[in-house]
């Protein structure tokens, strides 16, 4: 009753192609952006737009990078953070290197040479799959770490090896960058990437590339057979994929923690981000960002639970009952919906077409 | 220019210049390649028997050594400790194969691999919780001299570990060849539905392959801990030994051991002549990009099954 498609005829092409054909679904976006652009940066406070909301949403970018590859094209990456790594990197030098140089401009630029990282690493892809694969991307993740932290060109000779971003603006006087920036600002600024982004990929996936990747990821051999060419769909996947996660990573650094330092992007972090996506669900946009959301928030709930029901506990058994909580939850997850929090949702929706009535 | 040289002429040289320091790393290297291939062998029996890739298997070589150690700091004697940590594994294989393998069965592989990973945080937080996170020292008479056989300087305790490694996988292979439980191993390796129909209880295997694997993690644990102290970097060790899994592929068990020793070989005579060229600490990417580049000749690793593709 509350969401259901009849009645809702169709009388052009287009209206019919429509990236949300349902007009819920389309109420349901925008009173999402009404809220997140109008609502958060409203009644949120500092704490909640810098610690939950931001990271929230570098995390959803990441998710939804992996997820392109992963999900879609069937590749297991767990290479993420490298590629987070390069886009923080390649950020600095460019924000460094070209001063003048628009910080949006810095941070696409810095996505393209993610993206042509991605696709160099990407090539095993065409004869490794599987598990065999997920091992291999972790040469990336280590060698890349490896080199930012040898060669000091990357951070511009700094003694420490921790950089910190420079001070830039959007738009004439919006900081969002740097010590003086806005936390509101700030929070725009990733938002209207984010959906810019997000509303990219939901479009790239309907389309002939999306579906080509999800040809190759059900059976590559078959897809092979019908046309599609494995090379450049594998690679293109690759790429794509790390073009949203270097921006991820641009933001990590340069807005999220105002700083870049090779350890916040190491094994730890292709695994939280590949967690995001499972619990999430593969193959789903709106997936990325529900599990970006569970594993922003669960150590946070997890870290203030003990305090608010008044429980006095040593800091090390907290962090050791965190751990054992968390994966508890992972594999509980797991069983009860193998196929993620965005399957909750569609099941969800399939009740609400017919709710309140039985049939 | 000099950065070539340091590459391509440098390393060649004084590798030529003295043959027996190269026979020194490689030997010391063939060395650590033996316990890489112990905790690539626990991976391997788990993933030939039920398809898991088991990402806990170093968070179970930690857990294993911790149990050990907290026996002997009880004031057991060693066979007493290893009986009890032995028994551990066998509980937490039940456990295991009871509360995470069971409910996800027939699931896709990484939807598996997650859960394992799951375990792993688990299995983290639940052995320090239980048993610290202090370096342990472990000390189990093992002598640890250094010993000179023919103009090589090699560590006893590197002796002591391949021989016991050597054993294990003698006891391995026997066990696995002779006995009837072996056999029903390798029926379920082969063919999950051929064996079940052929009325060999999968779940049974589950767990005794699991409790194998925790066994053998517990020998990797105890030798790892005598060297380095039993601490959290143990379970890091799993990273080590994944590269050693694509190079040898993921269900051979002489793939495990060989590949194991060309890792750790290898490992070791890329940082020592190589090292300086680079700028050092290439140990923890070089396994991964020589498995990568090896991969891309042979995609199914040294001895894994070749692979058949049918649409």
């Amino acid at each position: 009753m509350l969401y259901r498609e009849a009645g809702q005829f169709k009388t052009s092409y287009a209206a019919d192609q429509a990236v949300f054909p349902i007009r819920q679904d389309r109420f349901l976006i925008a009173a999402a952006l009404l809220i997140a652009y109008v609502a958060v940066p409203l009644l949120g406070n500092e704490y909640w737009l810098l610690t939950i909301m931001i990271p929230f949403l570098v995390f959803a970018l990441a998710a939804l990078g992996l997820n392109l590859l992963t999900g879609y094209a069937g590749q297991v990456s767990l290479g993420t953070g490298g590629f987070m790594a390069v886009g923080a990197f390649a950020t600095y030098k460019l924000a460094t290197g070209f001063p003048g140089l628009n910080i949006v401009a810095v941070f696409l630029i810095a996505g393209v040479i993610t993206a042509l990282v991605g696709l160099l690493f990407g090539f095993p892809s065409l004869r490794i799959k599987g598990f065999y694969l997920a091992v291999a991307t972790l040469a990336s993740q280590f060698f890349l770490i490896w080199m930012f932290n040898k060669f000091p060109w990357f951070t511009n000779y700094s003694s420490s090896g921790v950089i910190s971003a420079p001070q830039r603006a959007v738009l004439g006087h919006f900081y969002v960058t740097g010590a003086e920036a806005n936390p509101v600002d700030k929070y725009l600024f990733v938002l209207s990437f984010v959906a810019v982004l997000a509303f990219a990929a939901k479009n790239l996936v309907r389309g002939r590339i999306g579906r080509s990747w999800m040809a190759i990821r059900d059976m590559d051999i078959a897809a092979e057979i019908i046309g599609i060419h494995p090379l450049k769909t594998k690679l293109l996947a690759f790429a794509v994929s790390s073009f949203y996660c270097g921006i991820a990573g641009a933001m990590w650094a340069f807005i999220y923690t105002g700083g870049v330092e090779p350890l916040a992007f190491d094994i730890d972090r292709s695994f939280q981000i590949l967690f995001m996506i499972i619990i999430g669900g593969l193959g789903s946009i709106l997936g990325s960002f529900l599990g970006a959301g569970f594993i922003v928030l669960l150590p946070i709930f997890l870290d203030n639970t003990p305090r608010l029901v008044g429980l006095e506990i040593p800091v090390n058994t907290v962090t050791n009952l965190q751990s054992m909580i968390f994966g508890a939850l992972i594999v509980f997850f797991l069983i009860v919906e193998p196929r993620g929090l965005a399957r909750l949702w569609q099941i969800g929706k399939e009740k609400l077409r017919l709710w309140p009535f039985p049939y | 220019m000099e950065f070539l040289d340091a590459v391509f002429v440098t390393p060649f040289a004084s590798m030529w210049d003295n043959p027996e320091f190269l026979l020194e790393v490689l030997i010391g290297g063939l060395l650590t390649g033996v316990m890489y291939s112990l905790v690539a062998l626990g991976f391997v029996l788990i993933y030939k028997a039920s398809g898991v890739f088991n990402f806990a298997q170093g968070t179970m070589v930690l857990f294993a050594a911790l149990t050990f150690v907290g026996m002997l700091e009880k004031g057991m004697p060693v066979w007493a400790a290893f009986l009890v940590a032995a028994t551990v594994m066998t509980a937490m294989a039940f456990a295991i194969e009871w509360v995470v393998l069971r409910p996800l069965v027939n699931q896709e592989q990484i939807i598996l691999f997650m859960a394992t990973i799951g375990l792993t945080f688990f299995l983290d937080g639940f052995g320090q919780l239980v048993w610290g996170g202090d370096v342990h020292p472990l000390d189990i008479g093992i002598p640890k001299d250094p010993l000179i056989i023919g103009g090589v300087l090699v560590n006893e305790f590197d002796l002591v570990a391949a021989a016991v490694c050597g054993s294990l996988v003698a006891a391995l292979a026997v066990f696995f060849q002779k006995t009837a439980v072996g056999r029903a191993l390798r029926a379920v390796a082969d063919d999950h539905q051929a064996a079940l129909s052929v009325g060999i209880p999968l779940k049974t295997i589950w767990v005794i392959v699991w409790a194998v694997a925790g066994v053998v993690g517990l020998v990797a644990g105890i030798l790892w801990g005598s060297n380095l102290g039993v601490q959290f970097s143990i379970a890091l060790v799993a990273l080590k030994a994944l590269p050693v899994l694509i190079l040898g592929g993921f269900t051979s068990v002489p793939g495990a051991i060989v590949g194991g020793l060309i890792v750790g070989a290898g490992e070791k005579v890329a940082e020592v002549f190589w090292g300086p060229a680079t700028g050092g600490a290439i140990e923890d990417w070089f396994a991964y990009g020589l498995a990568l580049v090896f991969l891309l000749f042979r995609p199914q690793g040294l001895f894994g099954e070749r692979i058949i593709e049918r649409v």
